[in-house]
């Protein structure tokens, strides 16, 4: 079996928001759309406050309930552990909106532009109007580890089977792979770090692992 | 080093008054289909109240179709029956408008018809309110299935939005019978309980909400409680105890239902649209940075 998982270090994610950058470039999301976000968070109180980054988005559950309130089937997990949406089924309702514990869906009604009412060369090239009025997120770059997949290249390891946040990252905080293969780079991290999955309990397993300390300490 | 950290609860804004209107159309409506059904086994006409029901329930309706974004798609719906409380809902809708209409036919009906045929009404009937009860609870296990919103996630809710549905239509019931004949016997006692169970459960959920829901969650109850209970509980508990005293009461039964169904509406409107704040993003763990 294969499940693709995204892992964030967050003793190395710096905040940069490279790859919010990087997302909206390779998914072409419109102007208030972050599949890919990174949370900027103040922890504790006056003086002693640290400030943290929490790179967020989709969290590909196993048991997601975007997909069991979906009244369309639109919303479906993969084989492989990608959720995904299949835009000419949904109808926009919002049920996975407000049935995702992660704020990670979006919903659009109308085409909006960065810089105005006119969309510029590289908007105008990658407008996708399928993507309008449906729910929307991050798909972990999905068709880029297909057709990676497809050439026989690995996901996590070869740049062109791997989604373009973590390409991106500058610091490597963000490392995308198979938990279920043991050497895959996120299940070493894993096993060699203390990590936490947000919301756990309530029971929707997420795909997503936060690092948080070296798992010796 | 371990703290919760949870940031940035924001009120969503999938679900806007449009979908409220349609737990609040779908609520009022299968509520008064049920009394509807009662007031017929009772003797009354069926019509007015399931008349009014199911143009409720296609308002309600009606209204999800105009906040979806893809209205054309919108027989989508019925493709996911066998986890979605929305699929479900819509798939009960059908046979629950096409048993009361029937119903209403055969009761209205200005053509003489043999009386085993008139007699098919009463089962009609109860048939479109068994249907009617199980929408209820579709739209309330919809709720529930929202687990980014945890004033809807929390299991306390489904007899609220229960309860009120039927409080709603009982509500409705007693405002009608301003203009037909007057409400059955039972019809004071059944919505003087059913506002004291909506009375009952809302503090029940209320007081469940503070454990689990986010501060600006709490608020909004709050600021809704006051109104909810003076003007949806206090006022018509007053108005239809009062009608066991005085005489010539039409008006008063009929302030009393309005403002029952109206105390619901109100409740409805609250906990989708302004006690619906997210979660935020707990973080368990902060990173131990700096270590040799």
């Amino acid at each position: 079996m294969t499940r693709y998982v995204m892992v964030a270090d967050l003793r190395r994610c710096v905040g940069c928001q490279t790859c919010t950058a990087a997302c909206k470039q390779a998914n072409a999301t419109p102007p208030g759309v972050q599949w890919r976000r990174v949370l900027d968070l103040e922890v504790g109180e006056y003086p002693a406050v640290r400030r943290m980054f929490v790179p967020t988005g989709c969290q590909h559950c196993s048991d997601p309930p975007c997909e069991w309130v979906c009244p369309t089937t639109a919303t479906r997990r993969r084989a492989d552990g990608i959720v995904d949406i299949r835009y000419d089924l949904c109808i926009g309702c919002g049920a996975c909106m407000v049935a995702c514990p992660y704020d990670a869906r979006y919903k659009v009604t109308k085409a909006e532009f960065a810089f105005g009412d006119e969309p510029t060369a590289d908007e105008d090239l990658r407008a996708d109007d399928s993507r309008i009025g449906v729910a929307t997120k991050c798909t972990f770059c999905a068709e880029t580890v297909d057709a990676g997949v497809a050439r026989g290249l690995k996901p996590g390891e070869d740049p062109e089977a791997t989604p373009a946040c973590v390409n991106l990252c500058i610091s490597g905080a963000l490392a995308f792979g198979d938990i279920d293969d043991p050497q895959s780079r996120v299940s070493k991290l894993l096993r060699d770090n203390k990590h936490f999955r947000m919301h756990e309990s309530l029971g929707t397993n997420p795909g997503f692992y936060y690092l948080w300390d070296q798992q010796s300490s | 080093m371990s703290l919760t950290l949870s940031g940035a609860p924001r009120l969503q804004r999938s679900w806007d008054s449009r979908a409220a209107g349609n737990f609040i159309g779908g609520g009022a409506g299968t509520g008064l289909l049920i009394a509807a059904a009662a007031g017929l086994i009772a003797g009354q006409s069926y019509f007015p109240a399931a008349i009014l029901a199911i143009a409720l329930i296609c308002f309600g309706l009606s209204l999800v179709w105009v906040e979806i974004g893809r209205p054309a798609r919108a027989l989508n719906v019925f493709f996911h029956p066998q986890t979605s409380w929305m699929s479900r809902e819509a798939l009960l809708a059908l046979p629950l408008l096409a048993f009361a209409g029937a119903a209403v036919t055969i009761d209205q009906s200005v053509v003489p018809l043999p009386p085993q045929t008139r007699q098919l009404a009463v089962p009609l009937a109860l048939t479109a309110a068994a249907l009617a009860l199980a929408y209820l609870f579709c739209q309330a296990r919809m709720l529930r299935a929202s687990h980014g919103i945890p004033a809807w996630r929390e299991p306390a809710l489904q007899p609220v939005i229960m309860i009120t549905g039927v409080a709603e239509g009982l509500g409705l019931f007693l405002f009608l019978a301003l203009f037909a004949a007057p409400p059955p016997a039972w019809a004071i006692p059944a919505a003087l309980a059913a506002l004291l169970a909506r009375a009952g459960t809302w503090e029940y959920y209320r007081r469940r909400l503070n454990a689990s829901a986010p501060a600006p969650t709490i608020v909004a109850l709050d600021r809704a409680s006051i109104p909810l209970h003076t003007l949806g509980h206090a006022l018509p508990a007053v108005l239809l105890l009062a009608t066991l005293l005085l005489p010539d009461t039409a008006a008063l039964v009929a302030v009393a239902g309005l403002a029952l169904a109206a105390g619901g509406a109100w409740l409805k409107l609250i906990v989708v649209t302004r006690a619906a704040h997210t979660q935020g993003f707990s973080i368990p763990f902060v990173p131990v940075r700096g270590r040799k």
